[in-house]
């Protein structure tokens, strides 16, 4: 009696711990899900003002603790909110050491002065500059996220971050607010 | 409450009941009708304006292309841009005469913001383009429908979406039911009636047509009980057709809307994620129905549309208004606005906006522009704070929680405002209408509408630039990689070739392992990055003596000039090569090593060559850089100075072949991208 229970506890043991090494290697988790959670909160500027080369970078580092969640302008005050909700840990306005948010713009060349030396090409971090070696350049102003990082590299200074302007198609609804009216203050004095 | 009670009333009785022909949806409200005043003339008559400004934003979907230049003569009926992306619509010019500008004007959209325009100055004669009419009967469907998207039609009852889209189903759809809406259930608007009314018939024939190019075996009606002339018109033109019927429906806002419309004919309720197609209905507004008929027949596109004005002018009516019209001829046409007039609103009372001025165009969505005074829409009392009523709740036709989705949007809480689906919201105004704090609901919901639209566009392109991003990495790594390979495969030959040829004193060569070279060419790429680095902090202290050792006195007219910071562009292009020569000069002179290492290389000493393989690469890359940067600045000062450029040619052999083996690198990147995609 006691061997065949023992038995039947050692055949379960078994038997689950064959089903659980089998979902192991079937729902195999590829890579840490907390870095790519991260990174899809970071606005993929792939500025580094945060200090990391990159935005995958600095989710990593977020990930293993060694940055903190508030060093990311471009996606600031909500990406910084959003970051410490995801965390668990509490909020805390954007370091200014890593700079301010600003409007969101786009590199543009000036065509005129561009020499074609290909340095704002190797710069870009996202392959958003066409050109080739003494052609001109232009940014693909659908891919460009704004990051500034072709700016320092050109020779000639031909490269400006231009604001994005409102067009019909970006427009938003506003907030909706009450208008404030003034209420002159003759004879209106509250007894 | 009233409306709950009838409701639950008809429940108990069984709906629907017998002496109705139609199926109720749950709330809606009765807003004053005020149709009266522009139903008492026929359709107007327009003169042709003194111009005719026409936005290429006058419908749902992309852009169109434009297709005429400023100055061009275009007759009436001329495509002047073309409908370019599957969702998209063409213009056409409303009148003859000539392009006198293409450029930004204001638009009425809500936001107030200029957009392309296509201005047209009329000569008056009124000139046709030669009209191609299209025997629908004896036409392959599939080319029907690829001539609507020529003709511009957009649906007419204020969605404006490009008819040609709605109706590609080519038989294969399944719809067995064509709706035409002439609810028009909005205050104030009445061109659907004016239009039923006088061209019934017309209409028939249109509904005939998209019958046909649908295939759908039945066609129905729905007009609200508040248009007995119309229903007689239509009832008298439907008799001519089999198949259709005309369904009056109780007037109740907003019954105009598809969903709304098709429930209270079929009693169908269209799942909230799926189009009507789904299940086998289209919906087509009556004036798109007529356009239809009008393009099929006589082959004219879309230039035109009845528009009611009414509000606070002398004889409010409707008018047949050319596309572009100015709305200040449609005004004066109506007898001039009250002088108490504050503004105009386009569409109804209800869902209709506030025109940024007088002075816009009548595009194809303008159903009704209404004069407005502080009289007839008295601006809101103070929003009070919501009371938890549920009146909204009962009001809103879509079923959902107005007072649930305006706590989120309130409180930016967009992600369950999307959960409480926000997104099905029609914009109606039911729950405002009936708000006794007076709260703008539908103004939350359009702001936390396109706050959330606006967060996912961002997010796609985050999503893309990440996407980018990783390939350019992963490129770079693959370039590397590439680059080590070719290296160790030169220096191996090389080996071999020595190991032929010479049995000299040569020293031992590096072990070439691919490993090596990718460490070298790492400490290479340093080197380049921390050289840029110092020429980088160079040129912030331009005027440092170092800059400007070779050519002190030049170097300091570039200086001048630049201190004077004069805005001629000659000027600047001078600085600019100015600055240029003085940093390929400073950039020569630290790499003069490296010149002794290519003279090295071009004597032919293969043993020197040979240990060297790997310094020598990096450096002659870093020398061609500056060979160009330095030739590039002499031709340009060359260019300036009309002095030939000199020492271009002792170094452009090597950078020819230079260019030449990064092209065959890229070349087989490019290679390996497209086998890698494909």
């Amino acid at each position: 009696m006691l061997l065949s229970s023992l038995y039947v506890m050692l055949g379960l043991a078994l038997v689950l711990g064959i089903l659980l090494g089998i979902a192991a290697l079937l729902f195999k988790v590829e890579g840490d899900p907390l870095v790519a959670r991260i990174d899809a909160i970071l606005p993929q500027t792939q500025c580094g003002q945060c200090g990391y080369p990159g935005c995958k970078p600095y989710a990593t580092a977020i990930a293993n603790g060694e940055a903190d969640i508030n060093q990311c302008p471009p996606g600031g005050d909500a990406g910084v909110r959003a970051l410490a909700d995801l965390l668990g840990v509490e909020y805390k306005p954007l370091n200014a050491e890593h700079g301010m948010p600003k409007p969101k713009s786009v590199a543009f060349i000036d065509e005129a002065t561009c020499i074609g030396c290909t340095l704002c090409i190797q710069a870009c971090p996202v392959d958003a500059i066409l050109g080739a070696a003494k052609h001109m350049h232009t940014i693909i102003a659908s891919e460009c996220t704004g990051c500034e990082l072709c700016v320092a590299p050109c020779p000639v200074d031909c490269i400006t971050m231009q604001p994005i302007a409102e067009t019909p198609d970006n427009w938003k609804w506003k907030y909706p607010v009450i208008p404030i009216k003034a209420v002159s203050a003759v004879g209106g004095n509250a007894s | 409450m009233i409306n709950s009670i009838v409701n639950f009333a008809s429940k108990l009785l069984g709906s629907p009941s017998t002496a109705e022909d139609f199926y109720r949806f749950n709330g809606g409200v009765h807003p004053a009708e005020h149709k009266q005043e522009s139903t008492l003339k026929p359709i107007g008559k327009l003169p042709i304006p003194p111009s005719l400004v026409l936005p290429l934003r006058q419908h749902v979907g992309y852009i169109p292309k434009i297709r005429v230049k400023v100055g061009d003569y275009v007759h009436k009926g001329q495509m002047l841009a073309e409908a370019e992306g599957s969702v998209s619509a063409a213009i056409h010019a409303p009148s003859s005469g000539t392009v006198s500008a293409i450029a930004d004007a204001i638009i009425p959209h809500p936001s107030g913001l200029p957009d392309m325009c296509i201005t047209i100055t009329p000569d008056g004669k009124d000139r046709w383009v030669d009209l191609k009419p299209i025997d629908w009967r004896n036409t392959p469907k599939t080319e029907l429908v690829a001539s609507l998207r020529l003709s511009g039609i957009v649906g007419l009852g204020g969605a404006t979406f490009p008819t040609h889209i709605k109706v590609r189903a080519d038989g294969k759809s399944g719809v067995h039911t064509l709706v035409i809406n002439a609810a028009e259930c909005e205050p104030y608007i009445t061109c659907d009636d004016m239009l039923m009314r006088e061209h019934a018939d017309e209409i028939v024939k249109g509904m005939e047509i998209v019958q046909y190019l649908l295939g759908a075996e039945r066609c129905i009606v729905g007009i609200e009980d508040n248009k007995p002339e119309a229903t007689a018109a239509m009832r008298a033109a439907c008799s001519a057709l089999p198949g259709s019927s005309v369904k009056v429906v109780p007037t109740l806002y907003p019954s105009g809307d598809a969903r709304r419309l098709i429930h209270l004919l079929l009693g169908t309720e269209i799942p909230h994620d799926k189009r009507s197609t789904d299940v086998g209905i289209q919906v087509f507004n009556v004036a798109t129905v007529r356009a239809i008929y009008r393009y099929f027949t006589f082959g004219e596109p879309s230039l035109s549309r009845i528009v009611t004005m009414t509000g606070n002018v002398a004889n409010p009516q409707n008018f047949e208004v050319l596309f572009g019209t100015p709305l200040q001829t449609l005004i004066a046409a109506a007898g001039n606005a009250g002088a108490d007039t504050t503004h105009f609103i386009m569409g109804g009372p209800m869902m209709g906006f506030d025109l940024p001025s007088a002075n816009v165009p009548i595009t194809k969505a303008a159903n009704c522009i209404i004069a407005a005074t502080p009289h007839m829409f008295a601006a809101p009392p103070p929003a009070m704070p919501c009371i938890r009523c549920a009146r909204c709740a009962d009001a809103c036709p879509v079923n959902l929680q107005p007072q649930e989705l305006y706590w989120f949007a309130k409180s930016d809480n967009f992600e369950k405002a999307r959960d409480y689906n926000l997104f099905d919201c029609i914009e109606c105004g039911c729950c405002s209408y009936v708000c006794p704090s007076n709260i703008p609901l539908v103004q939350y919901y359009r702001y936390a509408k396109s706050e959330i639209i606006a967060a996912d566009k961002a997010k796609e392109a985050a999503d893309l630039a990440r996407e980018r991003n990783e390939f350019r990495l992963a490129r770079i790594e693959r370039e590397k990689l590439e680059r080590a390979q070719k290296h160790a495969e030169r220096a191996a030959s090389a080996k071999k070739e020595e190991a032929q040829t010479s049995t000299g004193d040569a020293k031992p060569a590096a072990t070439d392992t691919g490993t090596q070279a990718s460490a070298a060419a790492d400490d290479a790429k340093k080197a380049a990055i921390e050289r840029a680095k110092a020429m980088k902090q160079a040129q912030t202290e331009n005027d440092t003596p170092a800059a400007s050792e070779a050519q002190p006195a030049k170097s300091e007219k570039a200086l001048a000039a630049k201190t004077a910071a004069d805005n001629d562009p000659d000027k600047q292009a001078k600085i600019a090569a100015a600055i240029a020569r003085a940093k390929a000069q400073k950039l020569a002179a630290a790499q003069s090593a490296a010149d002794n290492a290519v003279a090295a290389q071009a004597a032919g000493d293969s043993a020197a060559e040979q240990t060297k393989t790997e310094q020598s690469k990096q450096d002659k890359q870093a020398l061609i850089a500056a060979a160009i940067e330095r030739a590039k600045a002499q031709k340009l000062a060359a260019a300036q100075a009309g002095v030939t450029p000199k020492n271009t040619d002792n170094v452009s052999a090597s950078v020819k072949a230079e260019i030449e083996k990064i092209d065959a690198i890229r070349e087989k990147a490019h290679i390996a991208d497209n086998t890698d995609k494909t």
